[in-house]
Protein backbone atom coordinates (compact mmCIF):
# COMPACT_ATOMS: atom_id res chain seq x y z
CA UNK A 1 0.00 0.00 0.00
CA UNK A 2 2.71 2.12 0.72
CA UNK A 3 4.63 1.27 -2.03
CA UNK A 4 1.92 2.06 -4.04
CA UNK A 5 1.18 5.75 -2.41
CA UNK A 6 5.13 6.22 -3.13
CA UNK A 7 5.01 5.44 -6.83
CA UNK A 8 2.03 7.79 -6.99
CA UNK A 9 3.41 10.23 -6.15
CA UNK A 10 6.42 9.82 -8.18
CA UNK A 11 4.51 9.81 -11.20
CA UNK A 12 2.67 12.89 -10.25
CA UNK A 13 6.35 15.16 -9.95
CA UNK A 14 7.10 13.74 -13.85
CA UNK A 15 4.13 14.31 -15.13
CA UNK A 16 4.10 17.87 -13.47
CA UNK A 17 7.80 18.54 -14.73
CA UNK A 18 7.29 17.60 -18.09
CA UNK A 19 3.87 19.47 -18.40
CA UNK A 20 5.92 22.53 -17.35
CA UNK A 21 8.52 21.71 -20.28
CA UNK A 22 5.11 21.66 -22.82
CA UNK A 23 3.71 24.81 -21.82
CA UNK A 24 7.32 26.56 -21.79
CA UNK A 25 7.47 24.82 -25.43
CA UNK A 26 3.63 26.45 -26.07
CA UNK A 27 4.72 29.74 -25.16
CA UNK A 28 7.67 30.09 -27.60
CA UNK A 29 5.41 28.62 -30.29
CA UNK A 30 3.40 31.03 -29.50
CA UNK A 31 5.79 33.91 -29.93
CA UNK A 32 6.90 32.78 -32.84
CA UNK A 33 4.19 32.57 -34.95
CA UNK A 34 3.72 36.24 -34.51
CA UNK A 35 6.91 36.67 -35.71
CA UNK A 36 6.92 34.33 -38.56
CA UNK A 37 3.53 36.00 -39.69
CA UNK A 38 5.00 39.25 -39.59
CA UNK A 39 7.88 37.96 -42.03
CA UNK A 40 5.37 36.17 -44.17
CA UNK A 41 3.82 39.91 -44.48
CA UNK A 42 6.91 42.28 -44.77
CA UNK A 43 7.87 39.53 -47.66
CA UNK A 44 4.74 40.22 -49.44
CA UNK A 45 5.96 43.88 -51.23
CA UNK A 46 8.65 42.54 -52.80
CA UNK A 47 6.70 38.81 -54.12
CA UNK A 48 4.22 41.26 -55.27
CA UNK A 49 6.37 44.13 -57.27
CA UNK A 50 8.54 41.10 -59.10
CA UNK A 51 5.14 39.48 -59.82
CA UNK A 52 4.16 43.05 -61.58
CA UNK A 53 7.18 43.23 -63.40
CA UNK A 54 7.50 40.39 -64.20
CA UNK A 55 4.19 40.85 -66.08
CA UNK A 56 5.13 43.48 -67.86
CA UNK A 57 7.90 41.62 -69.39
CA UNK A 58 5.96 38.63 -70.59
CA UNK A 59 3.76 41.11 -72.20
CA UNK A 60 7.00 42.61 -74.57
CA UNK A 61 9.28 39.83 -74.58
CA UNK A 62 9.58 36.34 -76.36
CA UNK A 63 8.66 33.92 -73.79
CA UNK A 64 11.00 31.08 -74.70
CA UNK A 65 13.12 31.24 -71.84
CA UNK A 66 13.81 27.39 -70.69
CA UNK A 67 12.28 27.92 -66.95
CA UNK A 68 8.81 28.91 -68.93
CA UNK A 69 8.21 26.42 -71.37
CA UNK A 70 7.19 23.28 -71.38
CA UNK A 71 9.42 20.03 -72.12
CA UNK A 72 8.65 17.25 -74.12
CA UNK A 73 8.02 14.25 -72.50
CA UNK A 74 9.89 15.35 -69.09
CA UNK A 75 11.81 12.30 -67.71
CA UNK A 76 13.06 13.47 -64.39
CA UNK A 77 11.28 15.57 -61.30
CA UNK A 78 12.68 17.33 -58.80
CA UNK A 79 11.18 17.69 -55.88
CA UNK A 80 11.25 19.67 -52.79
CA UNK A 81 9.85 19.15 -49.55
CA UNK A 82 9.74 21.09 -46.64
CA UNK A 83 9.67 19.76 -43.41
CA UNK A 84 10.71 20.89 -39.79
CA UNK A 85 14.00 20.48 -37.76
CA UNK A 86 12.55 19.52 -34.43
CA UNK A 87 9.24 17.49 -33.42
CA UNK A 88 7.00 18.45 -30.75
CA UNK A 89 4.83 19.69 -33.59
CA UNK A 90 1.91 17.03 -33.77
CA UNK A 91 0.88 15.77 -37.61
CA UNK A 92 2.77 18.52 -39.50
CA UNK A 93 5.48 16.46 -40.52
CA UNK A 94 3.42 13.52 -41.13
CA UNK A 95 1.02 15.47 -43.04
CA UNK A 96 3.81 16.67 -45.30
CA UNK A 97 5.09 13.57 -45.85
CA UNK A 98 1.86 11.72 -46.85
CA UNK A 99 1.68 14.78 -49.09
CA UNK A 100 4.77 14.00 -50.86
CA UNK A 101 3.96 10.45 -51.64
CA UNK A 102 0.80 11.02 -53.06
CA UNK A 103 2.81 13.64 -55.59
CA UNK A 104 5.43 10.92 -55.79
CA UNK A 105 2.89 8.10 -56.83
CA UNK A 106 1.39 10.87 -59.21
CA UNK A 107 4.85 11.36 -60.88
CA UNK A 108 5.66 7.72 -61.16
CA UNK A 109 2.15 7.12 -62.68
CA UNK A 110 2.92 9.36 -65.19
CA UNK A 111 6.57 7.72 -65.46
CA UNK A 112 8.58 10.17 -64.44
CA UNK A 113 11.32 9.74 -62.64
CA UNK A 114 11.11 11.95 -59.03
CA UNK A 115 14.46 12.71 -57.42
CA UNK A 116 13.71 14.01 -53.71
CA UNK A 117 14.91 17.56 -52.47
CA UNK A 118 14.67 17.33 -48.39
CA UNK A 119 14.48 20.88 -46.26
CA UNK A 120 14.39 20.04 -42.51
CA UNK A 121 16.19 17.57 -40.28
CA UNK A 122 12.54 15.54 -39.73
CA UNK A 123 12.49 14.77 -43.53
CA UNK A 124 15.67 13.79 -43.95
CA UNK A 125 15.44 11.21 -41.10
CA UNK A 126 12.38 9.85 -42.68
CA UNK A 127 13.81 9.24 -45.99
CA UNK A 128 17.63 7.91 -44.30
CA UNK A 129 15.82 5.38 -42.48
CA UNK A 130 13.63 3.89 -45.44
CA UNK A 131 16.97 3.71 -47.26
CA UNK A 132 15.52 6.61 -49.69
CA UNK A 133 17.78 8.39 -52.06
CA UNK A 134 17.83 11.77 -51.57
CA UNK A 135 19.74 14.27 -54.02
CA UNK A 136 20.56 16.96 -51.79
CA UNK A 137 19.33 18.22 -48.15
CA UNK A 138 19.10 21.33 -46.18
CA UNK A 139 18.57 22.08 -42.06
CA UNK A 140 18.78 24.50 -39.32
CA UNK A 141 16.54 26.82 -40.33
CA UNK A 142 12.99 25.72 -40.28
CA UNK A 143 11.64 28.03 -37.95
CA UNK A 144 13.33 31.01 -38.97
CA UNK A 145 14.72 30.60 -42.85
CA UNK A 146 16.43 33.49 -43.96
CA UNK A 147 16.62 34.58 -47.61
CA UNK A 148 20.11 33.44 -47.70
CA UNK A 149 18.56 29.97 -47.26
CA UNK A 150 15.99 30.24 -50.22
CA UNK A 151 18.80 31.24 -52.61
CA UNK A 152 20.73 28.50 -51.64
CA UNK A 153 18.00 26.11 -52.21
CA UNK A 154 17.02 28.23 -55.52
CA UNK A 155 20.50 27.92 -56.86
CA UNK A 156 21.15 23.74 -56.73
CA UNK A 157 17.65 23.56 -58.03
CA UNK A 158 17.87 25.45 -60.99
CA UNK A 159 20.98 24.03 -61.76
CA UNK A 160 19.70 20.82 -61.65
CA UNK A 161 16.81 21.70 -64.28
CA UNK A 162 19.23 23.95 -66.80
CA UNK A 163 21.41 20.88 -66.63
CA UNK A 164 18.34 18.70 -67.96
CA UNK A 165 17.28 20.95 -70.59
CA UNK A 166 19.44 18.80 -72.88
CA UNK A 167 18.90 15.14 -71.43
CA UNK A 168 17.78 12.45 -73.66
CA UNK A 169 16.88 9.08 -73.08
CA UNK A 170 20.65 7.67 -73.13
CA UNK A 171 21.92 10.52 -70.65
CA UNK A 172 23.30 13.31 -69.29
CA UNK A 173 22.82 14.84 -73.30
CA UNK A 174 25.33 17.57 -73.98
CA UNK A 175 26.62 19.20 -70.72
CA UNK A 176 26.58 14.95 -69.73
CA UNK A 177 24.51 15.94 -66.70
CA UNK A 178 22.12 14.55 -65.37
CA UNK A 179 19.61 17.09 -65.03
CA UNK A 180 15.47 17.55 -64.29
CA UNK A 181 12.65 18.52 -66.32
CA UNK A 182 10.13 20.00 -63.69
CA UNK A 183 10.10 21.41 -60.02
CA UNK A 184 7.78 20.39 -57.59
CA UNK A 185 7.20 22.14 -53.92
CA UNK A 186 5.84 20.85 -51.01
CA UNK A 187 4.73 22.62 -48.36
CA UNK A 188 2.42 23.77 -45.64
CA UNK A 189 0.51 26.37 -46.56
CA UNK A 190 -0.52 28.37 -43.33
CA UNK A 191 -4.34 29.30 -43.25
CA UNK A 192 -5.05 30.87 -40.08
CA UNK A 193 -4.11 29.55 -36.58
CA UNK A 194 -5.88 26.34 -36.70
CA UNK A 195 -5.75 25.10 -40.22
CA UNK A 196 -2.64 24.56 -41.78
CA UNK A 197 -2.84 22.16 -45.49
CA UNK A 198 -0.02 20.68 -47.20
CA UNK A 199 0.03 21.74 -50.12
CA UNK A 200 2.04 20.50 -53.86
CA UNK A 201 3.29 23.53 -56.40
CA UNK A 202 4.83 23.20 -59.88
CA UNK A 203 7.86 26.10 -59.69
CA UNK A 204 8.77 25.17 -63.36
CA UNK A 205 8.35 25.58 -66.16
CA UNK A 206 6.58 28.20 -64.02
CA UNK A 207 3.21 29.76 -64.75
CA UNK A 208 3.79 33.02 -63.56
CA UNK A 209 0.90 33.89 -61.01
CA UNK A 210 -1.38 36.22 -62.04
CA UNK A 211 -1.42 39.61 -59.78
CA UNK A 212 -5.23 40.05 -59.80
CA UNK A 213 -5.79 38.88 -56.40
CA UNK A 214 -2.72 41.37 -54.93
CA UNK A 215 -4.26 44.37 -57.24
CA UNK A 216 -5.44 46.99 -54.65
CA UNK A 217 -8.29 50.25 -55.96
CA UNK A 218 -5.37 51.95 -57.59
CA UNK A 219 -3.92 49.59 -59.98
CA UNK A 220 -7.61 48.72 -61.14
CA UNK A 221 -7.98 52.21 -62.10
CA UNK A 222 -4.67 52.35 -63.74
CA UNK A 223 -6.15 49.38 -65.29
CA UNK A 224 -8.97 51.07 -66.92
CA UNK A 225 -7.36 53.73 -68.35
CA UNK A 226 -4.99 51.56 -69.72
CA UNK A 227 -7.39 49.20 -71.41
CA UNK A 228 -8.74 52.18 -73.00
CA UNK A 229 -5.37 53.10 -74.97
CA UNK A 230 -2.28 51.10 -76.30
CA UNK A 231 -0.70 48.86 -73.61
CA UNK A 232 2.57 51.01 -72.49
CA UNK A 233 5.60 50.29 -74.41
CA UNK A 234 8.48 49.46 -71.84
CA UNK A 235 11.84 50.73 -72.06
CA UNK A 236 14.06 48.29 -71.39
CA UNK A 237 17.57 48.03 -69.57
CA UNK A 238 18.92 45.83 -70.54
CA UNK A 239 17.52 43.58 -73.67
CA UNK A 240 14.16 41.93 -72.57
CA UNK A 241 15.96 38.78 -72.99
CA UNK A 242 18.37 39.61 -70.57
CA UNK A 243 16.13 40.96 -68.56
CA UNK A 244 14.19 37.72 -68.39
CA UNK A 245 17.30 35.49 -67.78
CA UNK A 246 18.02 37.51 -64.63
CA UNK A 247 14.39 37.86 -63.40
CA UNK A 248 12.81 34.43 -63.43
CA UNK A 249 15.85 32.78 -60.98
CA UNK A 250 14.99 34.98 -58.52
CA UNK A 251 11.05 34.70 -59.23
CA UNK A 252 11.76 30.74 -58.57
CA UNK A 253 13.79 31.94 -55.16
CA UNK A 254 10.88 34.21 -54.12
CA UNK A 255 8.39 31.39 -54.55
CA UNK A 256 10.79 28.84 -52.65
CA UNK A 257 11.62 31.65 -50.02
CA UNK A 258 7.58 32.50 -49.66
CA UNK A 259 7.22 29.00 -48.98
CA UNK A 260 9.76 28.60 -46.09
CA UNK A 261 8.27 31.24 -44.38
CA UNK A 262 4.78 29.61 -44.74
CA UNK A 263 5.98 26.59 -43.38
CA UNK A 264 7.98 28.66 -40.43
CA UNK A 265 4.56 29.57 -39.67
CA UNK A 266 2.68 26.70 -40.14
CA UNK A 267 5.27 24.48 -38.20
CA UNK A 268 5.01 27.17 -34.83
CA UNK A 269 1.28 26.89 -35.40
CA UNK A 270 0.86 23.02 -35.27
CA UNK A 271 3.79 23.10 -32.51
CA UNK A 272 1.97 25.17 -30.47
CA UNK A 273 -1.70 23.66 -30.86
CA UNK A 274 0.20 20.28 -30.45
CA UNK A 275 1.59 21.54 -26.86
CA UNK A 276 -1.60 22.70 -25.92
CA UNK A 277 -3.25 19.63 -26.10
CA UNK A 278 -0.19 18.13 -24.42
CA UNK A 279 0.08 20.58 -21.59
CA UNK A 280 -3.82 19.94 -21.00
CA UNK A 281 -3.51 15.88 -21.17
CA UNK A 282 -0.62 16.52 -18.65
CA UNK A 283 -2.66 18.48 -16.40
CA UNK A 284 -5.61 16.13 -16.57
CA UNK A 285 -3.68 13.42 -15.87
CA UNK A 286 -1.37 14.85 -13.09
CA UNK A 287 -5.44 16.01 -11.56
CA UNK A 288 -6.37 12.30 -12.01
CA UNK A 289 -2.85 10.83 -10.55
CA UNK A 290 -3.35 13.33 -7.59
CA UNK A 291 -6.73 11.70 -6.70
CA UNK A 292 -5.65 7.94 -6.82
CA UNK A 293 -2.89 9.15 -4.61
CA UNK A 294 -5.71 10.79 -2.00
CA UNK A 295 -7.51 7.58 -2.20
CA UNK A 296 -4.29 5.54 -1.30
CA UNK A 297 -3.57 7.90 1.15
CA UNK A 298 -6.74 7.67 2.76
CA UNK A 299 -6.74 3.96 2.78
CA UNK A 300 -3.49 4.26 4.42
CA UNK A 301 -4.90 5.83 7.24
CA UNK A 302 -7.81 3.90 7.72
CA UNK A 303 -5.70 0.78 7.71
CA UNK A 304 -3.97 2.37 10.34
CA UNK A 305 -6.81 3.21 12.42
CA UNK A 306 -8.45 0.17 12.41
CA UNK A 307 -5.34 -1.82 13.11
CA UNK A 308 -4.98 0.49 16.29
CA UNK A 309 -8.23 -0.13 17.10
CA UNK A 310 -8.24 -4.27 16.58
CA UNK A 311 -5.10 -4.21 18.81
CA UNK A 312 -6.47 -1.91 21.73
CA UNK A 313 -9.93 -3.95 21.38
CA UNK A 314 -7.65 -7.10 21.62
CA UNK A 315 -5.83 -5.84 24.62
CA UNK A 316 -9.20 -4.52 26.35
CA UNK A 317 -10.67 -8.20 25.96
CA UNK A 318 -7.46 -9.91 27.42
CA UNK A 319 -7.24 -7.71 30.40
CA UNK A 320 -10.95 -8.16 30.92
CA UNK A 321 -10.28 -12.16 30.56
CA UNK A 322 -8.05 -11.64 34.02
CA UNK B 1 5.29 69.70 -58.85
CA UNK B 2 4.30 66.82 -59.58
CA UNK B 3 5.57 64.13 -57.28
CA UNK B 4 7.15 60.26 -58.53
CA UNK B 5 5.46 57.32 -56.19
CA UNK B 6 8.58 55.42 -55.20
CA UNK B 7 8.42 51.86 -53.65
CA UNK B 8 11.80 50.58 -52.42
CA UNK B 9 11.38 46.43 -51.60
CA UNK B 10 13.84 44.55 -50.40
CA UNK B 11 12.89 40.64 -50.02
CA UNK B 12 12.08 40.59 -46.65
CA UNK B 13 10.55 43.99 -46.18
CA UNK B 14 9.89 46.84 -47.38
CA UNK B 15 12.19 49.36 -46.87
CA UNK B 16 11.02 52.99 -47.87
CA UNK B 17 7.86 54.57 -49.47
CA UNK B 18 7.24 57.77 -50.35
CA UNK B 19 6.56 60.75 -52.30
CA UNK B 20 10.10 61.87 -54.50
CA UNK B 21 11.03 64.16 -56.84
CA UNK B 22 13.63 62.14 -58.57
CA UNK B 23 15.48 58.91 -58.85
CA UNK B 24 18.89 58.02 -59.65
CA UNK B 25 20.16 54.51 -60.26
CA UNK B 26 22.78 52.73 -62.17
CA UNK B 27 21.54 50.06 -64.40
CA UNK B 28 23.83 47.61 -66.33
CA UNK B 29 23.79 49.48 -69.16
CA UNK B 30 24.60 52.81 -67.33
CA UNK B 31 23.56 55.83 -65.05
CA UNK B 32 20.12 56.91 -65.02
CA UNK B 33 17.72 59.26 -63.84
CA UNK B 34 14.01 58.75 -63.59
CA UNK B 35 11.61 62.50 -63.02
CA UNK B 36 8.17 62.76 -62.90
CA UNK B 37 6.52 61.95 -66.29
CA UNK B 38 9.53 59.28 -67.35
CA UNK B 39 8.68 56.49 -70.04
CA UNK B 40 7.66 53.17 -68.49
CA UNK B 41 10.49 51.35 -68.04
CA UNK B 42 12.26 47.81 -66.56
CA UNK B 43 15.57 47.74 -65.59
CA UNK B 44 18.73 45.70 -64.18
CA UNK B 45 20.69 47.24 -61.83
CA UNK B 46 24.37 47.32 -62.10
CA UNK B 47 25.47 44.95 -59.16
CA UNK B 48 27.32 47.14 -56.75
CA UNK B 49 25.19 49.98 -57.20
CA UNK B 50 23.97 52.85 -55.43
CA UNK B 51 20.30 54.00 -55.60
CA UNK B 52 19.52 57.33 -54.74
CA UNK B 53 16.33 58.78 -54.29
CA UNK B 54 15.14 62.43 -54.11
CA UNK B 55 12.62 63.03 -51.36
CA UNK B 56 10.17 66.23 -51.93
CA UNK B 57 11.86 68.51 -49.22
CA UNK B 58 15.42 67.77 -51.23
CA UNK B 59 16.96 65.65 -49.14
CA UNK B 60 18.62 62.65 -50.76
CA UNK B 61 18.05 58.98 -49.46
CA UNK B 62 21.41 56.59 -50.66
CA UNK B 63 20.51 53.14 -50.53
CA UNK B 64 22.61 50.29 -51.40
CA UNK B 65 20.85 48.29 -53.37
CA UNK B 66 22.37 44.85 -54.45
CA UNK B 67 20.90 42.15 -56.95
CA UNK B 68 17.75 44.50 -58.20
CA UNK B 69 15.59 45.54 -60.98
CA UNK B 70 13.78 49.24 -61.16
CA UNK B 71 10.71 49.39 -62.74
CA UNK B 72 8.79 52.67 -63.54
CA UNK B 73 5.59 52.55 -64.50
CA UNK B 74 2.91 55.82 -64.93
CA UNK B 75 1.94 55.17 -61.13
CA UNK B 76 5.90 55.55 -60.02
CA UNK B 77 8.89 53.68 -59.60
CA UNK B 78 9.81 50.49 -57.43
CA UNK B 79 12.68 49.72 -56.73
CA UNK B 80 13.69 45.58 -55.70
CA UNK B 81 16.47 43.93 -54.95
CA UNK B 82 17.70 41.22 -53.07
CA UNK B 83 19.33 43.14 -50.07
CA UNK B 84 19.01 46.66 -49.59
CA UNK B 85 20.36 48.79 -46.82
CA UNK B 86 19.69 52.99 -46.59
CA UNK B 87 22.88 54.64 -45.91
CA UNK B 88 22.45 55.82 -42.32
CA UNK B 89 21.81 52.33 -41.45
CA UNK B 90 25.11 50.86 -42.65
CA UNK B 91 27.72 50.42 -40.71
CA UNK B 92 30.83 51.47 -42.58
CA UNK B 93 33.82 49.66 -40.29
CA UNK B 94 31.45 46.22 -41.23
CA UNK B 95 31.55 47.13 -44.50
CA UNK B 96 35.48 47.57 -44.86
CA UNK B 97 35.82 44.12 -43.16
CA UNK B 98 33.22 42.48 -45.32
CA UNK B 99 35.25 44.04 -48.34
CA UNK B 100 38.60 43.47 -47.18
CA UNK B 101 37.85 39.21 -46.24
CA UNK B 102 36.15 39.11 -49.86
CA UNK B 103 38.48 40.29 -51.67
CA UNK B 104 41.36 37.59 -49.73
CA UNK B 105 40.09 35.04 -52.04
CA UNK B 106 38.62 36.71 -55.28
CA UNK B 107 38.02 33.35 -57.23
CA UNK B 108 34.94 32.31 -55.27
CA UNK B 109 31.61 33.93 -57.38
CA UNK B 110 30.22 33.77 -53.88
CA UNK B 111 33.25 36.16 -52.02
CA UNK B 112 33.07 38.45 -55.67
CA UNK B 113 29.55 38.51 -54.99
CA UNK B 114 30.04 39.45 -51.32
CA UNK B 115 33.00 41.89 -52.56
CA UNK B 116 30.28 43.77 -54.65
CA UNK B 117 28.11 44.24 -52.07
CA UNK B 118 30.42 45.67 -49.68
CA UNK B 119 31.27 48.28 -52.29
CA UNK B 120 27.57 49.06 -52.65
CA UNK B 121 27.46 49.69 -48.96
CA UNK B 122 30.42 51.87 -48.79
CA UNK B 123 29.58 53.85 -51.77
CA UNK B 124 26.27 54.79 -50.12
CA UNK B 125 27.55 55.52 -46.98
CA UNK B 126 30.27 58.14 -49.20
CA UNK B 127 33.32 56.13 -48.69
CA UNK B 128 35.40 55.23 -51.17
CA UNK B 129 35.31 51.92 -51.96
Amino acid sequence: MAGSLRALRRRIRSTQSTKKIFSAQELIAAARIVRAQARVEASKPYAREITRVLSALAGSASLDHPLLTDRENPRRVAVLVVTSDRGFAGSYNVNVLRRTEELLALLRDEGKEPLLYVVGRKGETYYRFRDRDVEETWSGFSEQPGYENAQDIGRTLIAAFTAGEDDDETGGGADDVLGVDELHIVYTEFRSLLSQVPVANRMAPLVVEEVDELRDDRDAQVEESRSSDITPSYEFEPSPEQLLDALLPKYVTTRIYAALLEAAASESASRRRAMKSASDNAEELAKNLSRQANAARQAEITQEISEIVGGADALVSANADD
Amino acid sequence: MATLQVELVAVEKMLWSGEASMVIARTTEGELGVMPGHSPLLGELAPGGVVTIRTESGEDLVVAAHGGFLSVTERGVSILAETAEISTDIDVERAREALRRAEQDSDDPEAVAAARRAQSRLRAAGQDA
